[in-house]
């Protein structure tokens, strides 16, 4: 089968800002797809721009097989799009928004009022049907509008960052539902800067920063290409002057504010050496993750822009 | 807004009428409450003017002062409800509710939801002005069958405050920036287009200025047809009205697709 997304050179400027600066990537079907990345490192602007809302300021973007400069009507009668920010109908209750939303898709109304129970059903929304939708709690509406997105049966779902806000264990719920739409052969596209729901929802990803593609890959594989499996971390930056000592054990480090980061594939080994030879205040080993490796591409946390900036070593 | 967006060829699909079924589907809701006060203010005005003021003037061209005052009602009140709609009603559902947003990641286009829009304003100048119509006629004041067309006259007129409510709603900032659109465009057009006293006695450049302005054509062709005074001299003003429809429609579509499309 053909690529779902394919993305050349892409570039959106507002104004004299560039947002996406020229980023290649493509989708393949069926897959979960990412983008990891902090605020403001472009990933709505650049969905924005799949979903036919921004145009293209340069480079090529086919959607389904089609140019989104031209064919964005078809494009869009494919699409399922959860938008970052709630757009929801407040006007409507939480059925009526999903039937007042498939006729924009010019659904006959015999087959969206299936639809919509159907939809309503998955989503645990039954109960809450004739609600108006400003009652709802945040997560109910997340689900409501994961489920209008649906509504046309889409061939691609573009989320963007659909558990921002939520409890963890609404989290947990939509993570479930996404992961059952995969199941039925929706192709998926999402961004987010949790690392958990990057790891656990998606296929493959892109880590993006400042309108950038710093890597992309399946998570497992990045996080062994540049970390190993572990990470140990040490309360203070004084142990420095160590790291040559534990040449073999580490595959790299990192010193991030007061404390020192150890990548490592043999974790338990690399804290014996540790321990023998300096009293350290904090050591704490853990498995490697994808923060890690956003941490060593970047240099920054991606929840903590401005602090945390670290010197970068190599 | 670039000048070649305002000459881009329109993306109209049938849509725009799934935009208006929307909001009609919206106003379901709230339309008794809605057309109850709508239709107060006119009536307020209406029995203090043609009663009060009245007993003064004792006729203005052989009518009674009500009979005068009454068919630019019928134009005044449709304006003033499309214009509530198309700038605090559009401007709402473009800014803060997001709806345009989440429509136009559907197969419409931003064309279909600024029209959609377009028509729901002109079917509340309609609604609302053959509201007040049916009242006047039941207080006698509507002498001919004439007044049977004044609805199409409104879905016309409708359409063109709508364009102009849109406009400014595509420009605006903030809720506040109505208040000088309601203050310094329609309040003076309220009062000046011919709906309290007859133009004649104006200076001869103040009424051409008022002639470029619109809500005069439509007080124009409602007197005309209310009274059942009709002659060729109404084509212009509904040619008037056509004609800064067809001159205008994309000016509110391009500011909003510059509003949106990000
Ligand atoms: N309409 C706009 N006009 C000007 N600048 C914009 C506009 N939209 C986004 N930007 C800028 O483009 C950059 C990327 O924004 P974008 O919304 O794509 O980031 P993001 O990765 O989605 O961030 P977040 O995680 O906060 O949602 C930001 O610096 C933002 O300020
Ligand atoms: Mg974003």
């Amino acid at each position: 089968m053909d690529n779902v997304i394919e993305a050349r050179g892409l570039v959106k400027r507002f104004g004299d800002f560039t947002a996406v600066n020229g980023i290649n990537f493509i989708v393949r079907p069926r897959e979960c797809f990412g983008f990891l990345g902090p605020n403001g490192a472009g990933k709505t602007s650049t969905v924005k721009m799949i979903y036919c809302h921004s145009p293209v300021t340069d480079g090529s973007l086919k959607v389904l097989g089609m140019d989104v400069t031209k064919e964005a009507r078809a494009i869009k009668r494919r699409l399922g799009v959860v938008a970052q920010e709630d757009n929801l109908d407040p006007d409507l209750t939480v059925e009526q928004n999903l039937l007042v939303f498939s006729t924009y898709f010019g659904i006959p109304k015999s087959e969206a009022g299936e639809r919509t129970k159907e939809l309503l059903d998955f989503f645990g929304l039954k109960e809450k049907a004739h609600t108006q939708v400003d009652k709802l709690s945040g997560g109910m509406k997340r689900r409501l509008a994961i489920a209008r997105a649906l509504i046309n049966k889409p061939d691609l779902l573009i989320l963007d960052e659909p558990t921002t806000g939520l409890d963890p264990q609404a989290r947990h719920l939509v993570w479930q539902r996404l992961r059952k739409l995969k199941e039925q052969g929706v192709t998926l596209i999402l961004t987010t800067h949790y690392l958990d729901e990057a790891s656990q929802l998606c296929d493959r990803l892109v880590i993006m920063d400042r309108g950038q593609i710093l890597e992309q890959g399946e998570p497992k594989e990045l996080v062994a290409r540049h970390i190993g499996k572990e990470v140990l971390e040490l309360g203070s930056a004084v142990c420095h002057d160590l790291i040559p000592q534990l040449a073999g054990l580490t595959s790299g480090h990192q010193v991030v504010g007061e404390a020192l980061f150890l990548y490592t594939n043999d974790g338990q080994a690399l804290l014996r050496k540790v321990q023998e030879l300096r009293e350290t205040n904090r050591q704490y080993l853990r498995p490697a993750s994808l923060e890690d490796v956003f941490l060593k591409l970047t240099g920054r946390g991606l929840h903590h822009e401005g602090e945390n900036e670290v010197e970068h070593a190599d | 807004m670039q000048i070649k967006d305002f000459f881009r060829r329109p993306d109209i699909s049938w849509g725009m009428f799934r935009v208006f079924a929307r909001n009609l589907k919206v106003y379901q809701k709230t339309w008794k409450a809605s057309i109850m006060f709508n239709f107060l203010e006119p009536l307020l005005y209406l029995s203090a003017m043609g009663f009060g003021l009245g007993a003064y003037v004792s006729d203005i061209k052989g009518l009674s002062y009500l009979n005068y005052i009454a068919p630019g009602f019928v134009a005044s009140s449709a304006m003033w409800a499309v214009s509530y709609e198309s700038t605090y009603g559009s401007f709402l559902r473009m800014d803060y509710q997001k709806t345009y947003q989440a429509i136009i990641a559907t197969p419409l286009s931003i064309e279909d939801v600024v029209l959609g829009d377009m028509l729901y304003g002109a079917f509340k100048s309609v609604l609302y002005g053959s509201v007040i119509l049916l009242v006047i006629f039941t207080l006698g004041l509507v002498a001919s069958p004439w007044a049977l067309l004044l609805p199409v006259v409104l879905f016309f007129s409708g359409l063109l405050f709508a364009i102009m409510g849109l406009t400014w709603s595509g420009l605006a900032k903030t809720f506040d920036h109505f208040n000088y659109y309601f203050t310094l465009l329609l309040t003076p057009m309220f009062v000046y287009s011919g709906v309290f006293y007859p133009l004649e006695g104006m200076p001869d450049f103040v009424k051409e200025i008022i002639w470029f302005t619109p809500l005069v054509h439509v007080v124009n062709l409602a007197r005309g047809l209310v009274l059942g005074q009709v002659g060729s001299y109404l084509l212009v003003d509904l040619a008037w009205i056509i004609g800064f429809i067809i001159i205008f429609i994309n000016l509110p579509i391009a500011l909003i697709r510059h509003r949106l499309a990000r």
